[in-house]
């Protein structure tokens, strides 16, 4: 493989022509943010930062990159998971986050079109300040849409409304040439021919850079409740999953979370969450535009809930009394991360009727090989969020064990039939357990994909497919 | 220890609407819930209870409807409710209003310690619960951060001053008003809802109080004139700091520490 150029001070003088030079990070001028992302710890800082502030930027900066071979590493808020935004070959990296506009809500075709740099947050309040709705729920707010789409991004509320990919109706993107391309658009449906859109939603930012999206909103429902539901144990809370789902009944989440992590959540936090009476809860939550309507869908769940040997049920039915429940259920990731000195995670994903093996294995796992794990997730849609902890272990212990649990836990995904990531991407560091769980006839496809999209290989090289 | 706690039905959504014509709150029953801050001081009394036994009721004054947050408070353990209702009791201000519950509270039965929530979210005035401490003639300690120490014959309190706290000792019976966040309120329980909700409630109109005369409860009773209600105007105060790390630290610490999120 033809090695990467790096940008030299001419390449600078150069590109300050396409970019403003204010804008422009090179060198020490590059904050240490820019090395890594939220969760990995591989470190490599690009040799420049490109801030910028529309596609015409973007288009100069690719066909330039891609005519003098320098890898260009798409960059949002920087929240992923699995080193996606890390510069491998350094090069160029392009961040996304001063392109944050909203550039036009379309009442009558019920869309929202964006620049890539918009945080979730800022356009969840955007829309449902004017009554309207993007399900796609992650637990990252401050994660930016283009991030969400470059992963196909799932969250809580999947197992009613489905994730990024079902709500993004057209992208702008720009190709490794620097060729501007319209994907999709504000269209319901499209059989015309291949569907390029769908394939650069979730390829982490390695086939084309997107600078556009036009999204599917709904109207916003106009209430919701949580039900909290303490159970005497986590298998019993998991086991009854499958029953809610077989009632017909439609929650808009189902999580499942262990006492031990609502207490990292409430230290982390410094405000104690509603109820302490269990060591397992499922949380539920329902939308509906009134308050007898979504009681009607609850009721049965539950009762099913109370023949499996729940508690009680908890209704959380006004802002005040849902906000600290949700706000616990939101600082999961980052309340784990600061109980310990490092972690790594596993996303995998497995039938629903699954979660439970999958669950009890992990329990099981971490008496085997002796080391902390703790796990929180989306049982309504079988994506498990499972995190090792390293504490105080040396360098090679932590390495040995790290890779002992992830190996034993992708490998009993595989067995129950699930993949490696719901959510999170692949990234840089996924890539073994892809390669281990996928025929290889699914990477030769994708590496084919790759070369027709990225013929030069200056998209984000070394990620997802490319072992 | 016999526990009331005063609760009280408000708007469901911060966003009031005024009529513009009449200049009066639009109430939308279907719409209404239990005043947030009332859930701390409900909370309190079922912690108190608790630890310390005795039984928690609850007390609110309203239109028909407002046996609704009753049942709420059913559902998250309380034990009696009483609803005071009269079109007679209508447009009652601060004052008509503590008159009213201190007759109704008289009528529902004695009780060692009440506690109010800070304020309402529709009112606002934080005034209801001094006021009615006083024609209860009991002592009342206002913005309660901490409950310390119950024993025999009082109550060892921590009120949260602008400035500093203050540690007081208070005789039972007295009035408690209750800060946000003393303790997190529990959720509803769907059981205690469902054993619940044929729970009688006891209703007290103008006939069933010791003071039967119409001029000292609703519209009539009410000194306070409203000229006008208009919504507040809506802050959102932003402020930019600029200047070395070591400056802002600094600067973040004092403001950290006058908010009191350290000491």
């Amino acid at each position: 493989m033809m090695e990467y150029n790096q940008v030299t001070e001419a390449d600078l003088a150069v590109l300050a022509g396409f970019v403003d030079r204010e804008r422009l990070l090179f060198g020490d001028e590059i904050n240490e943010e820019y090395s890594h992302d939220e969760l990995t710890s591989e470190r490599v800082y690009p040799s420049l930062v490109a801030r910028v502030v529309s596609t015409e930027e973007v288009s100069k900066l690719m066909a330039y990159a891609n005519e003098h071979h320098i890898a260009v590493t798409p960059r949002g808020a920087g929240t992923g998971l699995v080193g996606a935004a890390v510069a491998v070959e350094r090069g160029l990296m392009i961040d996304t986050t001063l392109m944050n506009h909203v550039l036009e809500l379309d009442e009558e075709n019920l869309t929202l079109t964006v620049e890539p740099g918009l945080l979730l947050m800022e356009l969840r309040s955007y829309v449902e300040e004017r009554g309207f709705y993007y399900p796609p729920d992650p637990g990252e707010k401050s994660a930016t849409i283009g991030g969400n789409i470059s992963t196909n991004a799932g969250g809580m509320t999947a197992v009613k409304y489905g994730v990024t990919r079902d709500y993004v109706r057209g992208l702008e993107v720009v190709l490794a040439d620097g060729t501007v391309l319209q994907l999709g658009g504000k269209v319901v449906k499209n059989s015309s021919g291949y569907d390029l859109k769908d394939m650069i939603i979730g390829s982490e930012g390695t086939l084309a850079f997107v600078t556009k999206a036009i999204l599917k909103l709904l109207p916003l429902p106009k209430k919701n409740v949580s039900l909290l539901v303490p159970f005497p144990t986590l298998e019993q809370a998991i086991g009854t999953v499958p029953l809610i789902i077989k009632s017909k009944s439609v929650p808009t989440a189902i999580e499942f979370m262990e006492r031990e992590v609502i207490l990292d959540a409430e230290e982390f936090l410094g405000r104690k969450f509603p109820d302490n009476q269990a060591d397992a809860y499922l949380l539920l939550k329902f939308d509906g535009n009134t308050m007898e309507e979504i009681a009607s869908y609850y009721d049965d769940t539950a009762q099913i809930c109370l023949d499996q040997g729940a508690i009680d049920i908890l209704i959380a039915d006004t802002e005040e009394r849902s906000a600290p429940v949700w706000k616990t259920r939101g600082a999961f990731l980052e309340a784990i991360k600061a109980s310990t000195s490092m972690m790594d995670e596993v996303d995998v994903v497995v039938p629903r009727s699954r979660v439970n093996d999958f669950v009890e294995f992990v329990h099981q796992l971490r008496q085997d090989i002796g080391i902390r794990i703790k796990s929180f997730g989306h049982a309504g849609d079988g994506n498990l969020h499972v995190y090792i902890l390293r504490d105080d272990l040396s360098d090679e212990k932590w390495r040995e064990l790290m890779r002992l649990a992830m190996k034993r836990m992708y490998a009993k995904a595989r067995e129950l039939q699930g993949q490696v990531s719901g959510e999170h991407g692949i990234g840089l560091v996924k890539r073994p357990y892809l390669k281990e769980s996928l025929p290889e006839a699914s990477l030769v496809l994708m590496r084919g994909i790759k070369q027709v999209f990225d013929p030069n290989n200056i998209l984000n090289p070394h990620k997802v497919c490319q072992m | 220890m016999n526990i009331l706690v005063c609760i009280k039905q408000v708007p469901g959504s911060n966003k009031v609407e005024v009529d513009p014509v009449t200049g009066v709150l639009k109430r939308n029953s279907a719409d209404a819930k239990l005043n947030p801050y009332d859930l701390y001081a409900l909370e309190t009394g079922l912690r108190l209870r608790e630890q310390y036994g005795g039984t928690v009721d609850v007390l609110t004054m309203g239109p028909p409807q407002a046996k609704a947050i009753l049942y709420e408070a059913f559902a998250m353990g309380a034990d009696r409710g009483a609803l005071i209702t009269d079109r007679k009791f209508g447009g009652a201000d601060v004052l008509a209003t503590s008159y009213t519950l201190s007759q109704g509270i008289k009528r529902f039965g004695a009780f060692d310690l009440i506690l109010c929530g800070l304020q309402t979210t529709d009112g606002d005035t934080a005034q209801v619960g001094p006021e009615l401490s006083e024609q209860l003639d009991i002592p009342c300690v206002c913005n309660v951060r901490q409950i310390k120490e119950v024993q025999d014959k009082s109550i060892h309190v921590v009120m949260e001053m602008s400035e500093d706290m203050e540690d007081l000792q208070v005789a039972f019976p007295c009035l408690l008003t209750v800060q946000k966040d003393i303790y997190e309120p529990r959720l509803p329980s769907y059981k205690k809802a469902k054993a619940t909700c044929e729970r009688p409630i006891e209703t007290y109109t103008l006939t069933d109080m010791d003071d039967t005369d119409e001029k000292h409860y609703g519209l009539s009773g009410s000194p306070t004139q409203v000229q006008r209600i208009f919504p507040p105007e809506v802050h959102k105060a932003q402020e930019k700091w600029q200047g070395d790390g070591q400056e802002l630290a600094e600067r973040l610490y004092q403001l950290l520490k006058q908010q009191k999120f350290i000491v």
